[in-house]
């Protein structure tokens, strides 16, 4: 019978050469593009301590001592490379910066973005280029809840979580909180006992809205006393401070972060407002270490979601902290969790979708050495659409406890939160009172806005 | 306590603080024509100097009243390197250019000085809160006053009284008064215009470091304070004329007064109350209210 098709020579030596491709491709580093804050204001508390964490994590999984789950080495056995990026600059700087580092620097995947604005900009331009970008730190629900993307994940929950679990945390120790029947400045038919200062971005707005419509649902008889919107970076918080003294407010809600937050406190505090009018800081955490003593007694503290001090014990935490002290010197934070939660998200979405295409691949009965064979020739990893699918409802596990991308058509990270109270012990501060809250509690449905799902009550998820 | 007192205190301690940000901005373009954008970075550094000097004072257990001093001393410092330095090394260079290009010259020393501020001092927040605390504080009615807050309210009136009482009442400032007017003409009477401009320039720095030592023990050290700090003294020299000192002392009284009374009566419009405030001024006089009239040359 006459031979048709390439000879087997042929064959062998194509066979031979995919392999050897996939043994090189598997040595290939994963280049991760990673967009924080390393310079400006959000570089000390959020920026530094996520790209330090980022950093122990990479070099962590390279070594192959990543705690189960994730102990493959690298991701998937290939190496992970950071090119790390300074997210400062503004949003048009940062367009121009991930269209470097996917153009010119040939990232195969982008993390990053602190700033909502940023990741509000970002997110439709990932889509245009079409590649996977994990927001690994911005809060903002529009992301999600405003537009559909495909090749955009978050990996953590949206802030409004923060803002309901506050409310929550607080109407369970303060019970009390005063009633007046009022007139709101900036949220009509809401009334509320409670003043607030956020800084005026879109972060803040959307705290503090969403902070209102949860008390207006959980505690319709309280009022809003003032609501302080003061600039970016405004420094100078004299006039506000006396603004909040004199509106007899019992507690103030507060999203301000960095220096604006510190500079607040350190002004604040001599003048005996906090001793009038606790703070409820639903980004507070990061603070703690730093300002140590001075964040005042009795603050309502959250770290947007369950992680630094909220980060229950067990081997991935452990493993973060250990890591995150060799590197840093100190305690991880929220951002270093977040940071994790985007590496770790990725690695297993990774991971899943290579196994998945091995399965595909390895025909039913094959032998021991086709099986070898088939998994270095696909050592390369899978492609974006595999990726993609094996990352949308994805459930992993993280220093945070369990992460689960259900909302946004599986795009976007939901998880329970934990809100608690400082106590000064021994010149010490210390968090006590934790109350956690099931994602259930905290967050909507998939399909619902938040917006909307506050106003309707915050019916728990079915 | 009536909120109309409140407004005023608060609206005074702003406005001693502008002041004392912005009169060094306003002296430089005065005497020499030059809108110095390295202001902001000028005031930076005199804020990590303060951090610096004061937290090596604190640290080494020296009595804590002498931080006060350290502050004062960092501003100096940095008025005397960072002057003499951007002045003879790089403005001297463009004297007779078109005024953009030395606005543009500064910009570039703005933007260095910020990366050699990241370099030298890092990126996490410093700071040096003791003197802040220390003088305690004063009741007024219900709110307290940090006595510091107050004691920054007469040290702007001794700033802005000593400047005044040095341009009008010495020999050194009629010199100065003599190259604001008319450079060529002072210089043809025998006066080194360039020394004028070298000690003007040092005096400068050293009053935007000062409100930058100043403002240490109330902030978090950090970088982006220095645009956000160029801004707001540039507003205040707009709405006052640039180049006049009553003017900048004007422009921080109205800015402080209707900051404070946005932040108490109207929240929502206090982000651009300032620049709203300035729009008008510049509407009406868009020379600023105390413009210096520039002579015709013919």
């Amino acid at each position: 019978m006459a031979h048709v098709g390439a000879p087997r020579w042929l064959m062998g030596l194509f066979l031979a050469a995919v392999l050897t491709s996939g043994t090189a491709r598997a040595q290939e580093p994963v280049r991760i593009g990673f967009v924080t804050f390393l310079s400006g204001p959000a570089a000390g508390p959020f920026g530094v301590p996520a790209r330090h964490a980022a950093e122990a994590i990479a070099e962590s999984l390279n070594a192959g001592k990543g705690p189960a789950p994730h102990n493959a080495r690298g991701f998937g056995g290939r190496p992970v490379e950071l090119v790390v990026i300074d997210e400062a600059g503004g949003t048009t700087k940062q367009v121009s910066e991930f269209r470097n580092l996917v153009e010119r620097q040939n990232v195969d995947y982008v993390i990053g973005y602190i700033s909502s604005g940023d990741c509000l900009a970002i997110a439709p331009v990932a889509e245009e280029v079409k590649k996977i970008t994990v927001l690994f730190d911005c809060g903002t629900p529009r992301i999600f809840e405003e537009a559909s993307y495909k090749y955009v994940f978050r990996t953590r929950p949206h802030a409004t979580m923060d803002a309901v679990a506050a409310a929550l945390y607080l109407l369970e120790t303060r019970p009390g909180v005063k009633s007046y029947a009022g007139i709101n400045q900036n949220y009509a038919g809401i009334d509320q006992n409670y003043a607030g200062i956020d800084q005026n971005y879109p972060g803040g707005q959307d705290s503090w809205n969403d902070f209102t419509m949860a008390m207006g649902v959980l505690k319709p008889e309280a009022r809003v006393t003032t609501s302080q919107m003061p600039k970016f970076g405004a420094g100078q918080y004299g006039a506000e401070t006396s603004a909040l003294m004199q509106s007899g407010a019992e507690v103030i809600h507060s999203s301000l972060w960095g220096g604006d937050l510190e500079a607040f406190i350190m002004q604040a505090g001599p003048r005996g407002l906090f001793k009038k009018s606790p703070l409820v800081l639903v980004a507070g955490e990061p603070y703690l270490h730093r300002l140590g003593s001075a964040v005042p007694d009795g603050t309502i503290v959250g770290a947007r979601g369950t992680n630094g001090v909220f980060a229950l014990d067990g081997p991935l935490n452990s493993w973060l902290r250990d890591i995150y002290r060799a590197k840093a010197g100190h305690e991880p934070t929220y951002p270093a969790y977040s940071a994790a939660n985007a590496i770790l998200g990725l690695k297993a979405a990774y991971e899943k979708a290579k196994v998945a295409k091995l399965q595909r691949a390895i025909p039913m009965g094959a032998n021991r050495g086709v099986k070898e064979e088939t998994e270095k020739a696909y050592a390369s990893g899978p492609s974006d659409e595999e990726l993609i699918a094996a990352f949308e409802g994805l459930i992993f596990a993280s220093p945070s406890g369990r992460m689960t991308m259900s909302l946004g058509k599986g795009h976007q990270a939901v998880s329970g939160t934990a809100y608690g109270t400082t106590r000064l012990v021994d010149g010490k501060v210390t968090v006590t009172d934790i109350k956690r809250y099931s994602l259930e509690k905290v967050q909507p449905p998939e399909g619902m806005a938040s917006a909307d799902w506050i106003k309707g009550g915050m019916k728990p998820a079915k | 306590m009536n909120q109309i007192p409140a407004i005023l205190i608060d609206g005074i301690i702003y406005s001693s603080w502008l002041f004392v940000i912005a009169v060094g901005l306003t002296l430089i373009y005065g005497v020499m024509k030059i809108l110095n954008v390295a202001h902001g970075s000028l005031y930076a550094l005199g804020a990590y100097a303060a951090t610096a000097f004061g937290g090596y004072w604190i640290a080494h257990g020296y009595p804590p009243l002498g931080s006060y001093g350290m502050l004062v001393v960092a501003a100096i410092a940095v008025g005397l390197t960072a002057g003499p330095l951007i002045e003879r090394g790089l403005l001297r260079l463009v004297y007779g250019k078109e005024e953009v290009v030395l606005v543009l010259v500064t910009y570039a020393v703005f933007l260095i000085l910020e990366d050699l501020t990241k370099l030298a001092f890092g990126v996490d927040p410093l700071s040096i809160p003791q003197p802040y605390g220390l003088l305690g504080s004063i009741e007024v009615g219900d709110l307290i006053y940090p006595t510091y807050s107050l004691v920054l309210v007469l040290l702007s009136v001794v700033v802005g009284v000593g400047l005044a009482m040095t341009l009008n009442r010495t020999r050194h400032g009629k010199i100065l008064q003599a190259v604001i007017h008319d450079r060529e003409m002072a210089a043809a009477t025998g006066i080194d215009v360039n020394r004028v401009y070298l000690v003007t320039f040092t005096i400068g720095t050293a009053l935007a470091a000062l409100g930058g030592a100043l403002t240490a023990p109330t902030i978090s050290v950090q970088p982006g304070i220095a645009a956000e700090v160029i801004v707001l003294a540039f507003a205040v020299v707009v709405i006052g004329g640039l180049g006049s000192l009553g003017g900048a002392a004007l422009g921080a009284v109205i800015v402080g007064m209707v900051r404070a009374w946005a932040v108490h009566k109207w929240p929502e419009v206090e982000l651009f109350s300032v620049y709203a405030v300035m729009a008008a001024v510049l509407v009406m006089r868009p020379k600023g209210l105390f413009a210096v009239p520039e002579a015709r040359k013919i």
